[in-house]
């Protein structure tokens, strides 16, 4: 995984709500077996017309947002399914930051196993970075993970909170299996007390 | 010791390491995997040199992809993509050594009703799957959630999670439900009331009279939704119904196991005066049978209701509801029951199992369709056998349904079974969400007596007019 420390990129603007993983990744791009790939397929319902051909309208086509690396976006992003192919679709079109007043549980733990960072604020400040997002290429927004700040065009600073253990494997890019597995022997003292107490597992 | 809830119980029996910043190893006692979030987690392992760490509590099954129609066994049925996915899948089984239900095998059918079924799913386990839907199991009293592949490639090696508690959040159903009201009216008429966040950092359980009275399939149908209300997991209590669901099952504990387990799981309830983070209470007797209007499934309402204005919406949900109103292609003022629809679908995780059949069947006997097609999708290849020795099969087809082998069908159209654009259909599954049911299709969700009611009239009824 790669590391997340501070960002200072383009922030494209979606205060829609309720955007779900039908959306992010319509299901006809889950048949794949690679986690790469998938960012050409990005909104594909709302990004591409029936014939393929792009919509102008949608904001991440637009020529100012094409490199958006920071998506601030309506409440409950990420609702739905499970599909990690969310995450890694943000991910494969160049989006390392995802800022909303509050996230799906699923999508908000899939987006740590891949990079990258799920920010909730208040929707005063959600806001503030939104109207800031529509400014377009000239404003760009400052994420620091290790002081837990983001900084807007004009200079305002916010800080957001983040778990510290999640905070700890992104700012390092460690993978969860190897830090899970220094702990084996945890694990197999759960197992074998388990298999006295309830063998029927 | 201090009261708990059921949750707590559950969390602290399956805590293998805690953390001093409280971040735990949870320790998960049934992984089911399908065909289109376990490919990378594999492959993963592979990479890695790793294997699987406990293979036999580790158990597939492919859903998502499969044809439904009955020449699937002839290869040409599936898309190539689809095909390398289920192949994928067979062969992971095999190389891992984990139980495996291929689409030839009688019990194949979608992960959650084969579940249960098998009796994999028990009282007081932690369950995961990739698959957000997991929800469906919390109705045996287990902790059952949804994960990404990430997560399902951690289960696979570790047989753990990493994890912080959610909170506790109660919702009581009490009371009577009224004639016509079933488990889907009530856990989509408590979406209707917390909205898709609302349950978000939550477990819940759910409560009442009006969730004792339900059979075990109604349970998991309510369970099955609790995702959509954003809650990490939902929970029903185990009660003699759970138990009589369970025993006998090929793989439920037996003989002295049986009592044991037994003995452990008549410890699972809440305390009476455990904490409770967020308490929702609605009367029985005040659900009716409900349609969704729009695009999440939060867009809830009676039968008898009209099609909501954008303008009664406040925040940010005007501009969804905007936006789900021209989707779906209706009128605000419009009464529900005048929207007419082209097809019926019947089946998926939350409503594919013999009693959902039978109720639909009950609507539909002696009568026919008046939509352009309908289809019942039993949810695995045993309750399609038991739906044909009861006679439903012949209902179904009597009527003008197609009559499926088991998967996710229409649910997610991840496979030949899709809505064509503006195309508007009943549907008993889960999402109403843009696109689900194929690019530009309008779904309406609700039970399966309604979808059979709109099936018979051509629009959407209100299914207390036909009983």
């Amino acid at each position: 995984m790669e590391k997340f420390t501070k960002l200072s990129g383009i922030a494209a603007p979606m205060p829609l709500v309720n955007i779900d993983t039908d959306m992010i990744i319509p299901k006809q791009f889950l048949k794949t077996i690679k986690r790469s790939g998938l960012g050409v397929n990005l909104f594909d319902e709302m990004r591409y017309d029936g014939e393929g051909k792009e919509i102008p309208d949608f904001v991440l086509n637009k020529p100012q947002y094409r490199d958006a690396q920071i998506l601030v976006a309506g409440d409950n992003f990420g609702c739905g399914s499970s599909r990690e192919h969310a995450p890694w679709a943000l991910l494969d079109f160049g989006i390392r930051c995802v800022i909303s007043t509050s996230f799906a549980d699923i999508f908000f733990n899939n987006c740590f196993k891949n990079g990258i960072l799920p920010i909730a604020l208040p929707q005063e400040q959600v806001d503030i970075l939104m109207k800031d997002a529509e400014k377009g290429a000239n404003a760009r927004i400052e994420v620091d993970l290790e002081a837990q700040t983001i900084t807007s065009s004009d200079g305002e600073v916010f800080s957001f909170e983040v778990d510290a253990f999640k905070k700890h494997c992104l700012l390092n890019g460690l993978d969860d299996i190897g830090l899970t597995l220094e702990k084996a022997a945890s694990i197999e003292t759960y197992e074998s007390k388990m298999a006295a107490q309830r063998p029927w597992v | 010791m201090s009261p708990k809830t059921l949750y707590d119980k559950i969390w602290d029996a399956h805590v293998a390491h805690e953390a001093d910043d409280g971040t735990c190893l949870l320790y998960i006692d049934r992984h089911l995997v399908h065909e289109v979030t376990s490919p990378q987690a594999f492959e993963g392992l592979r990479m890695s040199g790793r294997k699987v760490h406990a293979p036999d509590k580790t158990i597939a099954v492919p859903d998502h992809n499969v044809p439904t129609t009955l020449d699937r066994a002839n290869a040409a049925t599936m898309t190539e993509d689809s095909r390398i996915q289920v192949e994928a899948l067979d062969k992971n089984a095999a190389d891992f050594g984990i139980h495996y239900y291929p689409v030839s095998d009688v019990r194949q059918g979608i992960v959650h009703i084969v579940g249960p079924e098998q009796g994999w799913t028990l009282p007081g386990m932690t369950v995961v799957c990739g698959d957000s839907h997991t929800a469906t199991h919390g109705a045996f009293g287990a902790l059952a959630h949804g994960i990404g592949t990430s997560e399902v490639e951690h289960v696979l090696a570790t047989q753990t999670l990493i994890q912080k508690k959610s909170r506790n959040m109660k919702v009581e159903i009490t009371g009577k439900l009224r004639p016509g009201v079933t488990a889907k009216d009530i856990t989509l008429s408590v979406i209707g009331h917390t909205g898709t966040a609302g349950g978000t950092g939550y477990v819940i359980e759910y409560c009442g009279e009006a969730i004792r009275d339900l059979s075990m399939e109604g349970r998991m149908t309510v369970c099955n939704m609790a995702i959509e209300g954003g809650a990490r997991a939902g929970l029903i209590a185990p009660d003699e119904k759970t138990y009589e669901y369970v025993m006998g099952r090929p793989h439920a504990p037996k003989g002295a196991q049986w009592e044991a387990a037994l003995a452990w799981w008549k410890t699972l309830y809440s305390d009476a005066d455990a904490h409770w983070d967020k308490v929702v209470t609605i009367k029985g007797e005040d659900i009716a049978p409900v349609v969704t209007w729009g695009t999440s499934p939060e867009d809830v309402l009676p039968i008898t209701g009209k099609v909501p204005a954008a303008e009664d919406f406040k925040g940010g949900k005007v501009e969804a509801a905007k936006r789900s109103l021209e989707y779906m292609g209706l009128e605000p003022g419009t009464p529900l029951n005048q929207i007419k629809i082209d097809t019926v679908f019947i089946g998926s995780c939350t409503n594919g199992r013999i009693e959902d059949l039978r109720a639909a069947a009950e609507i539909l006997k002696g009568k026919k369709i008046a939509v352009k097609r309908a289809m019942v999708v039993p949810g695995s290849g045993l309750v399609r056998a038991q739906a044909e020795e009861e006679g439903l099969a012949q209902i179904f087809i009597d009527a003008g349904f197609e009559w499926r082998l088991a998967g996710c069908s229409m649910c997610l159209a991840m496979n030949p079974d899709q809505l064509q654009p503006g195309e508007r259909c009943a549907a008993t599954s889960n999402r109403n969400f843009e696109g689900r049911q194929g690019r530009g299709g309008r779904t309406h969700l609700m039970s399966p007596a309604m979808a059979a009611a709109a099936a018979v009239t051509g629009h959407l009824t209100d299914v207390r007019e036909l009983m």
